[in-house]
Parts: structure tokens; C-alpha cells; sequence
């Protein structure tokens, strides 16, 4: 008996009682769209959270200052200046794998050109951190080394600001006031647009660090050669552990922090977090791929309890069957692909329903999702397998029938 | 007549039934040539199926020796068995035994689907053994849209469509009015004029006519073995 008829013939048995195939092959077809929707759904979430985290760069460290210690009570990270200009020169000159090591200081405030204002966040910046984050100067310059030094009166706009207060009109040496300090427009920036978390990047005033800080901002940043953060660019990703390593070394050291005592600075590794990311998301898999076990399992348990009704229930044809010339093989190929057919049609039509279930819940939650075509192949294959393992029993109870038997049987 | 298509000696068969062992054939010592026609006769019980069953190789004999075709059954397995019955013996059941989502045609195919026969084969050799049984037009009809005399013969066709040695009738016209009876009959007279063996099983006398040999069975054994001269003219011979 070929393949093609004995999926024929599995098909004229299946389609003969096609509500009882239906509902044979439901659990397989619950279980498999509800695995394939979860994956979706939850690769999707996981492709945003990355996408995040790409986007900040997998290979920057951000050194902020450390928290003060105040009655007894901690006041959060950055609240006890610690780092200098001197901090990030030291971490470019001796951590061979740091690319950049930018310092910068922020603020918000207001911004006003002609009779023009808007509100924004601004930033002094050394020349390294605009490379360490990839900022690109699109009309107009950069700052140079003499504006660093001298706090010069010069700013980049970023592309939403310079709308905002220019229009149309081109802002390069154009005059605008950050809270009431008159700078000149360098340059814009190209557009970096919106962050994955939703936010304008481009809503942005960047100028000199010693500008900002002698004169924008007021308070402690101002002393000495105090910063907000190091930005930190390392080479690869692979040596940003490494350098976190280092660079708490070299701070410790040039902080003079004595052995015991804690850092008087965090160091964020963007690339841990996604680490820690891909790691919660595996265990994820996991338990997805138990839930879809389970409820794989419970649908092949389905079939074989209807298999093996079906086969008593067909004894006399079983029985005709060999008399005719059916060999036990043949009878057992009959059986199997009946049960393979009913697992592997419930896996596609499970496909298709977890596909349209998560295409609908992306669409009205404004889900991201993300169809993985791994994960439907597996979630076939595996169905298969089901129909394969459970069908087996009941196939080879029906083999294993005695044609004079069967043929008795009414 | 040539060397005989059945021989057997001593050929036996017991059930076992809890504590009980019912001797349902014993010392059955028989040949029959090629091209007999042959009834089997005797009272419910007599041990009639199960002869039929071990001569069609659907079951191994418990006691003495069978040839089929020159070959000791004895020494088949289950699937050489099959293959026997698949290529040198055809069935027909008193309550037909065809399957009921199939049409005549798939019924008739059936065997020649296991016996591995390509697709286009198949439905010429199964259209052919359906005209041969009169039924040319009707190829497509499910059972259920047959009568009975119309579904034994596509039993008949399915028995006949892999061109066997023998057929083995188990009360053919049981289920039919005797009218429909006859003409069943008269199928089998025609199919044993191109050679083919013929053994039924009947209560029924009348039928028994047909033969030319009937074989009586009481409690399992064989009580007589009488041959009848040819019939100048059975009834409905010529449909
Ligand atoms: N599978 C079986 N298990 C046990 N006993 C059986 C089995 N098949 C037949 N028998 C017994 O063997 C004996 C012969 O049965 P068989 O079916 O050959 O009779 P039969 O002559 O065909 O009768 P009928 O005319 O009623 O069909 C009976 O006593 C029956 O009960
Ligand atoms: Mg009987």
C-alpha cells in the first residue's frame, strides 16, 4: 500500500466522522495556538525591550556619580559629585579598549530666540561625548578645542528645537538665550528621532561642558572640574565587561577609595541588562515550551482514546481488510497516518489561529509581536511527533487483530 | 484436471474457550482440483466456516496439513498469508462486507490497492471486473445506494478483480430472495466456466444444486463427499 493511499484512505476516515475529527484534534489546535500566540507576543515584547537597549548602544558605559549618605538616609545616585573632566581623560588614556570617554553635565530651562521660546533639556559636553553617542553635526560645525577650553557662547541645536524657534530660516549664527544666557548658533544636528521609549531625541540645546558650567548652570556641578556623567564608549561588546571591571579600578584609585569602602560612583553596563534580558526571556521559552507540552500531550491523549475507539468500532473493516490482502504493516500504516493526519492538521490549523489571534491582539493592543517561524515548525513538528506516539498504540492493537476475529465481529 | 489446488490431511482445528476445547474441524481429508465447482453443506455449528477459513488462509489449522496451490500453508507467516489471499483468493460474504463510505469502484480496488498495483491499473482492472458482474453502470454508487443482489456483486467483482485461483462464497445468497439468489448463482457458474475454483457454503439445497460436488459436514467432520453429474441447464444461466 503506497503513502498516497494510505493518506487517502486516512482522509476518507477522518472526513466520515468530521465532527469527531474536529473535536479529536481541538486540543492540539488549542495548544498549538496559544503557544504560537504567547511566542509572538512575548518575542515581540522582547524585540522592543532590545531594540531599547540596542539603540543606547550595547557597547557604552555610563558612569554617574555616586549617592550621599545623609542621616543615615541615601539620596540617590548622582546626588554626591564625584567624577572630574580628569576622570573621563584618564579612563581615554589608560583603558586601551575605551574608544571615547565623554563627560557632559544637564539642565532644562528655557530657550529664547527672537520672540520665539521653547522649553528643553540642554547639555555641556566634551567633543567625546557627542562621538560616544553618535551625535553627526548636520549643518554648521562642532565645537572646537579653543570653544572647549574658553566656554565659549556656542550651541548645537537639536532638529526639534531649531523648528521650534527658527521655522524655516536657517538658525546657523543666529542668536538664542539659554535661561538668559545669549549663545550663538554653531550648528543642528542631524535628526536622531524618537527614542524607542517614546521620547524626542532631537528636543535637545548641546554646548561646550566649561560653558555650561560656568555659565547656564548654578550650584555644585559649577566647582572645579566636577561633572554629571562619564559617558563610555568601549570598542567591542565583548570588552565591555572588562572595561567596567577596569574602569572602577582606575576611578577607586584616582577617587582614592580605600579598600572596604564602597564606590562613590554606579557604573550602568548597558549590555548586562541585556544579558539579564536574554536571560529572563530564556527561562520564558521555557515555560512556554512546558505549556505547550503539557497541553500538546493532553490533545495526543485525545487521540489515542479515539483512535483506539475508532479501531473497535472498524474491527469488521480491519478484518475485511487483511482477508483482502492488508498486511499487518499496512494496517498499522492505515492507523498511524490517521492519527498523524488529525495531530499534524490540527498543528496547521493551531498555526493559523494563534497567527490570526496575535495578529488581532497586536492590533487592537497595539502589541508589538513577532511571528517566529522557528517556533510554528516546532510547534508542527512537535504535533506530529504527538500523532506518531499516541496513534501508535491503538495502530498496532489493530495490526495485531486476528482476521478471522475481526471478520466475526458485527 | 491437473495437480488439485487444495489437498489436505488430517487438517484440524481447535478453539480453546476458557477450560473448554470445541473441535470445530477434525480430520478433514479432501482434494479438490482446479476448476471444481463445490458446495459445502451441513447444519449450523458443523464446523462449515471454519473450513472455509483455513482454506482461504485466513486461519493456520491446529492439527494436519493443507496445500494451497502446492504451497504448506503451514509455513506461512501472517503477511505471506496475506499475499496469498491477496493474489489466488477472493472472498464473498454473506452480508457482503463492503465498505460503506467507498464507492463500488474504491470497494472493488481494494484489493489490488494492497496488492501495490499503480492507480490507472487499478481502475481499469476494477471497471472490468464490475462489467463482468453487470454492474458497468453503476461504478460510482456508494453500497447504500445498491440493492443486496447489486452489492454482492460487488463483492463478487471485488473476489474476482485480481483474476484468482479460488473463490470462497461463506452463504452468498443468504441475505437474497431467491430470485436474486439465482442469478448470484448464475454469476458464479459463469466465473467458474472461465476456470476460476468455486467453493460455497450454504444450508440450502437448492443452492447446493449448482455444484457439481458437495462436501457434508457434521460436528466437525466431513460425512460425505458426493460428486453430481453436470446439469444440462441451471436457471438463469444466462445472465
Ligand atoms: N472463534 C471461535 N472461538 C471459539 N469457538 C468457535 C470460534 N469459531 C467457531 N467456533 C465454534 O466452532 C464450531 C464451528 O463453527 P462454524 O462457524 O465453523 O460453524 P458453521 O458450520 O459455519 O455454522 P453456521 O452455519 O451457523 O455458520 C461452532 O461450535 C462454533 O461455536
Ligand atoms: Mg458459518
Amino acid at each position: 500500500m503506497s503513502y498516497l493511499d494510505c493518506l487517502l484512505t486516512a482522509f476518507v476516515a477522518l472526513r466520515s466522522n468530521l465532527m469527531r475529527s474536529v473535536l479529536t484534534a481541538l486540543g492540539i489546535i488549542i495548544g498549538v495556538a496559544a503557544v504560537i500566540a504567547m511566542v509572538a507576543i512575548g518575542a515581540g515584547a522582547e524585540q522592543r525591550v532590545q531594540s531599547v537597549i540596542q539603540n543606547l548602544g550595547t557597547n557604552l558605559l555610563i558612569v554617574v556619580n555616586g549617592s550621599r549618605t545623609s542621616g543615615g538616609r541615601r539620596t540617590g545616585s548622582g546626588t554626591k559629585p564625584s567624577l572630574t573632566e580628569g576622570d573621563a581623560l584618564a579612563l581615554t588614556k589608560e583603558i586601551e579598549a575605551v574608544q571615547y570617554s565623554g563627560a557632559s553635565v544637564g539642565g532644562s530651562g528655557q530657550v529664547v530666540a527672537g520672540n520665539s521660546n521653547w522649553f528643553t533639556v540642554f547639555r555641556g559636553v566634551a567633543n567625546d561625548y557627542l562621538d560616544a553617542r553618535d551625535w553627526a553635526v548636520e549643518t554648521g560645525r562642532g565645537f572646537t578645542p579653543a570653544e572647549q577650553r574658553s566656554a565659549a557662547k556656542v550651541v548645537i541645536l537639536g532638529k526639534t528645537v531649531a523648528l521650534n524657534l527658527f521655522g524655516d530660516s536657517d538658525p546657523i549664527g543666529q542668536s538664542v538665550r539659554v535661561n538668559r544666557v545669549p549663545f550663538v548658533v554653531a550648528g543642528v544636528f542631524r535628526a536622531k528621532g524618537q527614542s524607542p521609549s517614546g521620547m524626542d531625541q532631537d528636543d535637545v540645546i548641546m554646548m561646550p561642558l566649561s560653558s555650561a558650567k560656568k555659565r547656564v548652570l548654578g550650584g555644585r556641578q559649577v566647582r572645579g572640574d566636577l561633572v554629571g556623567t562619564i559617558t563610555v564608549k568601549v570598542r567591542s561588546t565583548e570588552e565591555v565587561a572588562d572595561v567596567e571591571e577596569q574602569a572602577k579600578d582606575l576611578l577607586r584609585r584616582r577617587h582614592k577609595i580605600r579598600d572596604g569602602q564602597p564606590d562613590d560612583f554606579y557604573v550602568r553596563n548597558l549590555a548586562e541588562m541585556l544579558e539579564a534580558r536574554a536571560e529572563s526571556s530564556r527561562i520564558m521559552a521555557i515555560l512556554l515550551a512546558s505549556v505547550a507540552g503539557v497541553s500538546l500531550i493532553v490533545g495526543g491523549i485525545g487521540i489515542m482514546n479515539i483512535m483506539l475507539v475508532s479501531v473497535t468500532e472498524r474491527t469488521s473493516e480491519i478484518g475485511l481488510r487483511m482477508a483482502l490482502g492488508a498486511r499487518s504493516r499496512d494496517v498499522m500504516a492505515q492507523f498511524v497516518i490517521e492519527a498523524v493526519s488529525l495531530s499534524i492538521i490540527g498543528g496547521l490549523i493551531g498555526v493559523m489561529l494563534g497567527v490570526a489571534g496575535s495578529l488581532l491582539l497586536a492590533h487592537l493592543g497595539e502589541w508589538p509581536m513577532l511571528i517566529d517561524t522557528e517556533a510554528i515548525l516546532m510547534a508542527v513538528a512537535f504535533s506530529a511527533a504527538v500523532g506518531i506516539f499516541f496513534g501508535y498504540y491503538p495502530a498496532r492493537k489493530a495490526a495485531a487483530l486476528d482476521p478471522i476475529i475481526a471478520l466475526r465481529h458485527e | 484436471m491437473g495437480a488439485p489446488i487444495i489437498e489436505t490431511r488430517g487438517l484440524g482445528r481447535d478453539y480453546v474457550v476458557g477450560a473448554q476445547v470445541v473441535h470445530a474441524l477434525e480430520g478433514l481429508t479432501v482434494s479438490i482440483d482446479r476448476g471444481e465447482f463445490l458446495a459445502i453443506m451441513g447444519p449450523s455449528g458443523s464446523g462449515k466456516s471454519t473450513c472455509m477459513q483455513l482454506l482461504g488462509c485466513l486461519d493456520t489449522p491446529t492439527a494436519g496439513a493443507y496445500l494451497f496451490d502446492g504451497e504448506d500453508v503451514s509455513l506461512l507467516d501472517r503477511d505471506a498469508l496475506a499475499e496469498t489471499r491477496n493474489r489466488k483468493i477472493g472472498f464473498v460474504f454473506q452480508s457482503f462486507n463492503l465498505l460503506p463510505r467507498a464507492s463500488a469502484l474504491g470497494n472493488v480496488e481494494l484489493p489490488l490497492m494492497y496488492g501495490r498495483r499503480d492507480r490507472r491499473t487499478r481502475k481499469e482492472m476494477a471497471e472490468r471486473a464490475l462489467e463482468a458482474v453487470g454492474l458497468g453502470a453503476r461504478i460510482h454508487h456508494t453500497p447504500a445506494q445498491l440493492s443486496g443482489g447489486q452489492m454482492q456483486r460487488v463483492a463478487i467483482a471485488r473476489a474476482l478483480v485480481n483474476d484468482p485461483l479460488l473463490i470462497l462464497a461463506d452463504e452468498p445468497t443468504g441475505a437474497l430472495d431467491s430470485a436474486t439468489g439465482q442469478e448470484i448463482l448464475a454469476l458464479f457458474h459463469r466465473l467458474n466456466g472461465r476456470g476460476i475454483t468455486i467453493i460455497l457454503v450454504t444450508h440450502d439445497a437448492e443452492v447446493a444444486r449448482a455444484a457439481r460436488r458437495v462436501l457434508r459436514f457434521r460436528d466437525g467432520h466431513l460425512v460425505g463427499d458426493e460428486r453430481i453429474a453436470p446439469v444440462a441447464d441451471t436457471a438463469g444461466a444466462s445472465a
